[in-house]
């Protein structure tokens, strides 16, 4: 990763509303040819991080700067710098070729390099047929096409992407999900992409900024954000987790053994666990096998609720007063399933579970 | 049953729309074909004459003599009324845009004093342009105040004069439209415009001046069509020597005594605003077939 250069760097930079702190001492670097997200509930900064980036807004304090040079002095016309828009913001009185070329003959383009480009970028988003087609003449998932190969075609350093999914249907946004990725991988370009949609940033991302209450909660690779988050507040955004409350006995190094309600002792990696304090253990659904599957910790416990999904079915079970909430995928037609009130065996492996800050 | 009463049940419309508007219309036409009676009034006689009286008038020698000097009434009524449309379309799209980019109540606020000045007669408000440009006037005593100058001729009874209570006038009915398009304007466009390398410049050019157009094209007919007939800023601002349309016809009908000249000037110039509104519609109707 080091050897990589640096696209975007961000330094401290925190943005006020009024008396409102959107963003807090903010600092992180995004390096060449990378697909980064910034994830988030609503409010928690994002949008105008990437604001900030395009030119739209400017921090209250701190630096951005652009392979190298700060760009907060730069009006957004002069940063090499393209957005594509949450409402697309494709110009309705011109077809889908003048959206396109717009920003080239901006930057001065001459016109038969100018139609190459055009036709160039329509061909990669599969939209040669539309040219001559104006926006509203358009699908919802066809005008995320122009404005993609609008904001490609001027070749810019960076390509800002504000929520581009969040307009489309399920099965668009899926199949939109794949060509983005596809397109980052062709063109080589880093993509910086802002959701507060996690199954996205998981799906897409190579690394993933979580933006909470105005600060950075973790910024690593999906994995990492999934399986060792870095606090509570990482762990309940990103997918679903049961949170117990649990007593620290010890703690070794990256290592604590905490004693669950259940009272199980349960030995695991550890963020932020003081011995003989409270903390929480985090135990994602999919990590608790039921029945045969139950291994490592066993515990006994009722199915007080069901939930069948198709693809897994949603348990929840419980444990001596302790709810859990289980999930079970349906490996085979007919897998066998559990009745509300019935006894069954769980288990889960001690290096699955994750010791947090209370 | 459903057929009959589409058509018997605009009754009340039929009515008020004939007895008001076509049966007016028709009795100005009716007369500006008939001669000029003796003792004012009119005599009933199919005569081509008042129209005639357009462009010709009658020699000593009992000939027709071509004479330009209604032509030129006409022609700078069309040039005056153009000259304020495109004032009024230049001054309109900033401040709509204003307007448009401010707060919801304050944008409230703003577009009820735009409409303020309807609810104050014409010809006061008109009139308050006498003390604003006439001798020993506001502006006068401002140069005056600040050393500038030591007096000026009047500024009023001229063609600029005029001109400026025009644009004061119909000014409102511009920005009314164009605020209406302009706030629908959806901001991320001109966002999408400077992430695009458009400077300023051509994100007014290629950007909101299109999307304005609509709104700027309906102020410039409700602009236009009544400036055609201005009849109280020629005679209190432009001091009533160099007449418009309005004013003739007014002139005709009053002490001209020559209703039928009146009438058929009248007709010219409703033929005038049938062929701007005519124009338009075609040209809207065009576009809907390209698109």
């Amino acid at each position: 990763m080091t050897s990589r250069g640096k696209a975007i760097e961000v330094e401290g930079v925190t943005k006020d509303f009024g008396t409102f702190r959107a963003l807090d001492g903010v600092s992180f670097d995004i390096y060449d040819n990378e697909f980064f997200t910034l994830l988030g509930p609503s409010g928690c900064g994002k949008t105008t991080l990437l604001r900030m980036l395009a030119g739209f807004d400017a921090p209250t304090s701190g630096a951005i700067r652009l392979h190298g040079k700060p760009i907060l002095d730069l009006p957004p016309h002069k940063r090499r710098v393209n957005t594509v828009f949450q409402s697309y913001a494709l110009f309705p009185h011109m077809t889908v070729e003048q959206n396109i070329a717009f920003g080239l003959e901006n930057l001065g383009w001459p016109k038969d390099r100018r139609s190459a480009r055009t036709a160039q970028m329509l061909e990669m988003v599969h939209m040669a047929q539309f040219a001559r087609r104006r926006p509203d003449q358009l699908s919802g998932g066809q005008r995320q096409r122009v404005a993609l190969a609008r904001a490609l075609a001027p070749e810019p350093e960076v390509l800002l992407l504000d929520e581009p999914l969040s307009a489309l249907d399920l099965k668009l946004r899926q199949a939109m999900r794949d060509e983005l990725r596809t397109l980052q991988r062709q063109t080589g370009i880093t993509f910086v992409f802002v959701t507060h949609d996690q199954e996205e940033a998981l799906d897409m991302s190579d690394r993933i900024c979580v933006l909470g209450q105005g600060r950075i909660q973790h910024l690593g690779t999906p994995n990492e954000i999934y399986e060792d988050p870095a606090n509570r507040f990482v762990a309940d955004f990103i997918g679903e987790t049961n949170f117990l409350p649990v007593q620290v006995i010890s703690v070794d190094g990256d290592m604590a053994s905490v004693k669950t309600p259940m009272g199980q002792v349960v030995t695991t990696l550890q963020k932020a666990a003081t011995a003989g304090q409270a903390a929480t253990l985090s135990l994602r659904p999919e990590k608790i096998g039921m029945e045969d599957q139950a291994v490592g910790e066993i515990m006994q416990g009722r199915v007080t609720n069901k939930n069948y999904m198709g693809g897994y079915t949603h348990y929840t079970v419980d444990v001596g007063g302790t709810e859990l909430r289980v999930s079970k995928r349906n490996a085979i037609s007919h897998s066998q399933s559990f009745e509300i009130g019935r006894e069954v065996r769980l288990g889960f492996r001690h290096d699955s579970a994750r010791v947090l800050g209370a | 049953m459903r057929a009959d009463f589409r058509i018997w049940g605009l009754l009340p419309a039929w009515v008020i729309m004939g007895f008001t508007l076509i049966i007016p219309i028709g009795i100005v036409i009716a007369v500006s074909f008939a001669a000029r009676g003796a003792y004012g009034g009119f005599d009933w006689a199919l005569s081509g004459e008042p129209y005639v009286q357009i462009l010709y008038q009658v020699g000593w020698t009992d000939e027709l003599e071509f004479n330009p000097q209604y032509l030129y009434i006409i022609a700078r009524t069309l040039w005056l009324a153009a000259i304020t449309t495109l004032i009024c379309m230049a001054v309109s799209l900033p401040v709509a845009y204003y307007i448009a980019r401010q707060p919801r109540a304050v944008k409230a606020a703003l577009v009820y004093l735009v409409t303020l000045p309807f609810w104050v007669s014409m010809i006061v408000r008109v009139y308050a342009w006498l003390m604003i440009l006439g001798n020993d006037g506001v502006i006068e005593k401002a140069l005056v105040a600040t050393g500038l100058t030591s007096g000026i001729d009047s500024l009023l009874f001229n063609d600029g004069a005029m001109l400026v209570g025009m644009v004061y006038s119909y000014l409102p009915l511009m920005i009314l439209p164009v605020f209406a398009s302009v706030e629908k304007l959806d901001g991320a466009l001109i966002e999408a415009s400077h992430d695009l390398y458009a400077n300023r410049w051509v994100t007014l050019r290629r950007v909101i001046l299109p999307l304005a157009w609509p709104g700027l094209m309906a102020g410039a007919i409700l602009v236009f069509v009544p400036c055609l007939g201005a009849v109280l800023e020629p005679i209190l601002l432009g001091g009533g020597k160099q007449l418009l349309m309005g004013n003739l016809i007014q002139t005709q009908f009053g002490g001209g005594r020559n209703w039928p000249f009146g009438a058929a000037i009248a007709v010219v110039l409703m033929g005038l605003v049938m062929i701007v509104l005519m124009a338009r519609a075609l040209r809207d109707g065009g576009r809907h077939d390209a698109a």
